[in-house]
């Protein structure tokens, strides 16, 4: 059976050049980077470089790269790393209700911990208004941390101005940038961003690695203590194959982010239009401009969500309702109930997310089968009358 | 995820459909995910002549709601009112932990169609 792929907001395969610069660390080069010896020179230098690449793709020094253990360890250690450190000199947190768990639980931690935290509302169309942001600020904020680009919906959000705001006030800034990588070309000079996490399997790497930006100053403690490793801001010894990876992964997106962006522009925009053509009571959710070119987000009246999947899933297309992450429990996503979407419709919602080895015939074969599926489950609907 | 049964339901799904001049429907919306089965029954002499229903839900709840009609067929109402959720899951080769609560639809829908017929019979009777 044909097997199509369009759950890359999800997870991505290791590109076949990425998984050759890996390999020869996990034996020949197998030394620790901390040692002194030979081995761990080789293995300290190849981190380094690593390092390197990462810093110049965002306009960073090298030594405010930090690598992790993927985008919900960065996330984690932005949010509770700064808020625990900067304590004295505020309690405050505000964030938006669109964010990823990583960033949410991490938040709600904290409010355990005593912190208050703000959730900034977004617009129908997912976005967060700046001027509500404005009015969240107290005396005592001490961060703000709004997502660059949603995983759900694919929406950008105006993270400049965002920024602006907080660093006006002397508000540290972090961003969840881990969906925007390899589709925006990310500079944090431009941003001015005091922190920015990034996930490795997102981008073509590996899984279980990722880094975060912090800039020079930032007050942060670490969450796991142990080793120097990572200037002391994450003990333990590095995953030098999987950093490897992800800096390979990162350095190839980058240098391909015009032409795959048009490819997967392309492929979205040709799915999207012969979907409009085949299906009525089909609902796009979020703008429809300010998205990353991969993503679409639908719903088709009267159909739920997981019953679509499966079918496409028999058919060997792979798809996701909202994120991977919250189909194991049952409420509607909290993005789409966010930009009030009614619960019936946003427990249809489907995320298409194509990928650079997507082709036209993808489109095609996909966009040629949903229509039949959709009107399979709409007449077994008791919310989808025939004469609509 | 799905035991092979439940996809052969959910694919092939028996009963779909409304019955015109039901005599009893059973309406249940699912409190935990939102999901929607709205189910139709046809009594003759005490027993449960047929069964349709329509549903709004995931894979499990398709599946559950086209067993429950299979189940209920032939049956008199006392044995119908015996069907539990473990009874359509159990027919169904199991669901997964997480998706229990959707068979709760069916057989919570199929009580409920009982109950309508009933009333419906009790009004006609005092008539
Ligand atoms: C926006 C966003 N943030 C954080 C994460 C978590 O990244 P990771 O899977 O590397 O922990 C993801 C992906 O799951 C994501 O989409
Ligand atoms: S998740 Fe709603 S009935 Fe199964």
């Amino acid at each position: 059976m044909r097997k199509i792929y369009l759950d890359h907001a999800a997870t991505t395969p290791v590109r076949s050049e990425v998984l050759e610069t890996m390999l020869p660390y996990f034996n020949e080069k197998f030394g620790n980077a901390s040692s002194i010896h030979g081995f761990g020179r080789d293995a300290k230098v190849a981190l380094e470089e690593a390092r390197e690449k990462v810093a110049k793709i965002l306009d960073a020094s090298s030594s405010e790269i930090f690598f992790t253990g993927g985008g919900t360890e960065s996330d984690n250690l932005a949010i509770k790393g700064t808020a625990l450190a900067n304590r004295k000199k505020g309690k405050h947190v505000i964030t938006s209700k669109i964010e990823h768990h990583a960033i949410l639980e991490s938040c709600k931690f904290l409010e355990k911990e005593g912190l208050e935290v703000s959730y900034l509302p977004v617009d129908s169309k997912g976005l967060v208004d700046p001027e509500d942001l404005k009015k969240a600020i107290r005396g005592d904020t001490i961060l703000v941390s709004i997502m660059y680009v949603n995983n759900e919906v694919g929406i950008i959000q105006p993270i400049e101005e965002l920024c602006k705001i907080a660093k006006d006030r002397g508000i540290y800034f972090h961003t969840d940038a881990v969906q925007a990588m390899g589709k925006i070309a990310v500079d944090v000079q431009k941003l001015n961003v005091d922190m920015l996490a990034m996930s490795g399997h997102k981008i073509y790497g590996p899984k279980g690695v990722g880094a975060i930006y912090i800039r020079k100053g930032v007050r942060i403690i670490p969450l796991s203590h142990g080793g120097q490793h990572e200037r002391s801001r994450r003990a333990g010894t590095e995953n030098v194959p999987a950093i490897i990876g992800f800096a390979k992964a990162l350095e190839l997106v980058n240098k391909e982010l015009e032409s795959q962006n048009k490819h997967q522009k392309n492929l979205t925009k040709a799915f999207y239009k012969r979907l409009i053509e085949s299906i009525p009571h089909m609902i796009l959710h979020g703008d429809l401009n300010r998205r990353i070119p991969n993503t679409l987000n639908l719903s088709f009246k009267g159909v739920e969500g997981e019953s679509v999947i499966l079918s496409l899933d028999t058919k060997g297309v792979a798809v996701a309702s909202g994120s991977a992450c919250t189909s194991g429990t049952l409420e509607p996503s909290h993005v789409l109930s966010a930009m009030g979407i009614d619960p019936a419709i946003a427990q249809g919602a489907i995320r298409f997310s194509f990928g650079r080895d997507n082709t036209m015939q993808d489109v095609e074969y996909v966009a040629g089968i949903l229509p039949e599926i959709v009107q399979r489950l709409r007449s077994i609907s008791p919310l989808y009358a025939k004469k609509e | 995820m799905y035991s092979a049964k439940v996809m052969e339901h959910f694919q092939n799904p028996r009963n779909v459909g409304e019955i015109e001049d039901a005599d009893g429907v059973g309406e249940i919306g699912n409190p935990v995910c939102g999901d929607i089965m709205k189910l139709y029954i046809k009594v003759k002499d005490g027993r449960i002549i047929e069964a349709k229903f329509k549903t709004f839900g995931c894979g499990a709840a398709i599946a559950t709601s086209s067993m429950v009609t299979e189940l209920v067929k032939g049956k008199t109402l006392e044995e119908a009112k015996k069907i539990s959720r473990n009874t359509v899951a159990e027919a169904l080769d199991g669901l997964p932990p997480i998706k229990m609560h959707c068979s709760n639809l069916a057989a919570d829908a199929l009580q409920k169609a009982i109950e309508d017929y009933k009333n419906k019979r009790n009004a006609k009777d005092q008539k």
